[in-house]
């Protein structure tokens, strides 16, 4: 039954993901999805840790960074392969936040919300001051474009299908694991660690698992990120980037992997229309937050869900007098 | 000839918190395939006993025997495995679940396949996951729960998620369950039926029980043996009769008239 609802969904989801680019033929448009695809691949992870596994990360830019700059520093100094370039940026963040979540991931609540954030920030820091490698506050430029054997994604269009493509994959991976006994070890953490413990799960593996596994989905990102925009700088990778990853994952719908989809598109878009309205634009911004929050505690995913459940209602009662 | 038979071997058990001292030189055993309960007053080591012996608290010293092996130093989780389950006091029923995940969750590792399995969705996946669907299903059949499987956990009532968490700890086939009050907030109907269930736990499906309860009905109706702590320390074992005639448990509970 759960498994039906995910097929439809994720049937509408690629049919949505490969037609818009049909409705929204502009070219500023395109790069808003690319934008938004990329933070939803990071967004989709984050969930995973947070919104099933009951874990938060302060610090998940940090990945996004690590991996951009491995990648950026490796494909444009020392010549490496775009695709090798991205998939060490992964491994690294991998293996980053492994060495990360496990004196972590013992902490509880705002203790590992504190050290995430301490962790965040040092990696912030580290981009900023090393500038003979990253360039520093300025920012590291000339990346090269996403190329694989040969195929450079050249055009927005390409390029949004590889995210598009990309993003779908992790939507895939996560919707399996969810509805597996993975998905209800990280659900049972999520509600009562002892409880899981009885239950004979690996409290820590599973929390360290999951952690990894949302680093290597926001390394993903991190990599599409810097050789679509061929220019990083850490601001994008700072404190500001993980919190706003964290306000996604939440107004999106935490108990849902769509939530993250959501979430991510709305909130990269948001500000892109809002912009006409000049001085008032970061009031909209809070103002919009605020009134989702009011109106849909369970987030987009969940108010939408209801909002078609009262419009079916409706209809299906008019329809019997 | 009690400690050859033993499952379950806690001896010499200390708990220290601070300056506080819950557990002092508790020896308690649980037959195999009997129902012992441990009883006592509040505040007697109950709860704190239970938390020693799965795990989630450690003893300051002392040892636990489960199945001849010592599991003194052994993870929570780990002891899992090794077939002891327990419920718990305040239910811990797993939110954001169905009712069946909840049981299913159970099984964690009775049914068990890599995450990789679970990413390609292999038939070692399908196979896997409708087995333990119907050991689950079984499950809630089991203790009554079966028209429910489909619901939100949390929206069952009180007495049914009791039950529920009874469902969730036998799907791993556990050799030992033991049960922290498992009728507290329960109506006497439901505590019935409630006792009924444990004996058939025990019963049917051959597994030990350890009851701790204040329901004194319930634990005089089912137990084989009782063990009772007072203050930390175990003041008296034996059978109902004898426990029901016991002088210093008649104490325990009532206070002494001197």
């Amino acid at each position: 039954m759960e498994g039906r609802k995910g097929v439809i969904s994720l049937a509408v989801f690629i049919l949505a993901a490969a037609g818009f680019p049909w409705i929204l033929t502009n070219e500023y448009y395109i790069s808003i999805l690319i934008l938004s695809g990329i933070t939803a691949i990071g967004v989709v992870g984050l969930n995973l840790l947070l919104g099933f596994a009951g874990q938060i990360s302060l610090g998940h830019a940090a990945f996004f960074g690590i991996s951009a700059y491995t990648s950026a520093i490796l494909t444009t100094n020392y010549g490496f392969p775009v695709l090798a370039g991205v998939i060490i940026g992964i491994i690294l963040s991998a293996l980053v936040a492994f060495l990360i979540g496990i004196p972590a991931l013992k902490l509880k609540a705002l203790s590992l919300a504190m050290a995430t954030l301490g962790f965040g920030l040092i990696v912030y820091i580290f981009l900023n001051e090393t500038i003979t490698l990253t360039g520093g506050p300025s920012g590291f430029v000339g990346i090269p474009r996403f190329n694989v054997l040969g195929y450079e994604f050249y055009s927005d269009l390409a390029y949004y299908y590889l995210v598009a493509g990309a993003l779908t994959l992790v939507i895939i991976i996560s919707l399996n694991l969810i509805n597996s006994r993975t998905g209800r070890a990280l659900k049972a953490i999520h509600s009562s660690e002892n409880a899981a413990r009885v239950m004979g799960i690996n409290v820590f593996r599973f929390k360290l698992f999951v952690f990894v596994l949302s680093a290597v989905f926001a390394a993903m990102a991190g990599g599409l990120y810097a050789h679509y925009l061929s220019f990083v700088a850490p601001s994008s990778f700072g404190f500001h980037a993980s919190l706003q990853l964290i306000v996604m994952a939440i107004l999106g719908g935490m108990s849902s992997v769509w939530g993250g989809v959501i979430g991510a598109l709305f909130l990269t878009s948001m500000p892109e229309f809002l912009r006409m309205y000049e001085e008032l634009e970061t009031i909209l911004y809070g103002l919009i937050l605020i009134l989702c929050m009011m109106f849909m505690p369970q987030g987009l995913v969940g108010g939408l869900s209801r909002l078609s459940g009262y419009i079916a209602d409706k209809l299906f009662k008019r329809r019997l007098k | 000839m009690s400690k050859n038979t033993a499952l379950l071997k806690c001896s010499d058990i200390y708990v220290r918190f601070g300056g506080v001292m819950a557990l002092s030189g508790v020896t308690f055993f649980a037959e195999k395939g009997a129902i012992t309960a441990l009883i006592g007053p509040n505040g007697a080591g109950k709860t704190t006993l239970l938390n020693v012996i799965t795990g989630m608290i450690p003893q300051s010293e002392g040892s636990i025997e489960f199945k001849s092996r010592d599991l003194s130093n052994v993870a929570a989780h780990i002891r899992s495995q090794e077939g002891m389950v327990r419920t718990f006091q305040n239910l811990e029923v797993f939110s954001h679940m169905s009712v069946l995940e909840n049981v299913m969750t159970g099984a964690h590792n009775r049914y068990n396949y890599s995450v990789l399995d679970s990413i390609f969705k292999t038939p070692r996946y399908f196979a896997r996951e409708t087995e333990c669907r119907d050991a689950a299903l079984e499950k809630l059949n089991f203790v009554g729960l079966e028209k429910e499987w489909s619901l939100p956990a949390l929206d069952l009532p009180y007495g049914k998620q009791r039950l529920l968490e009874l469902a969730r700890s036998i799907c791993g086939e556990p050799e030992l369950i033991l049960l922290d009050e498992p009728a507290a907030g329960l109506n006497s109907r439901e505590t019935k039926n409630l006792g009924e269930v444990i004996s058939a736990i025990r019963q049917d499906l051959g597994i030990t029980v350890v009851l701790v309860e204040h329901d004194m009905e319930l634990v005089m109706s089912i137990s084989d043996e009782i063990t009772v702590l007072n203050f930390g320390q175990v003041i008296a074992k034996g059978t109902p009769r004898d426990i029901q005639n016991n002088q210093e448990v008649v104490e325990a509970y009532l206070g002494s008239e001197d």
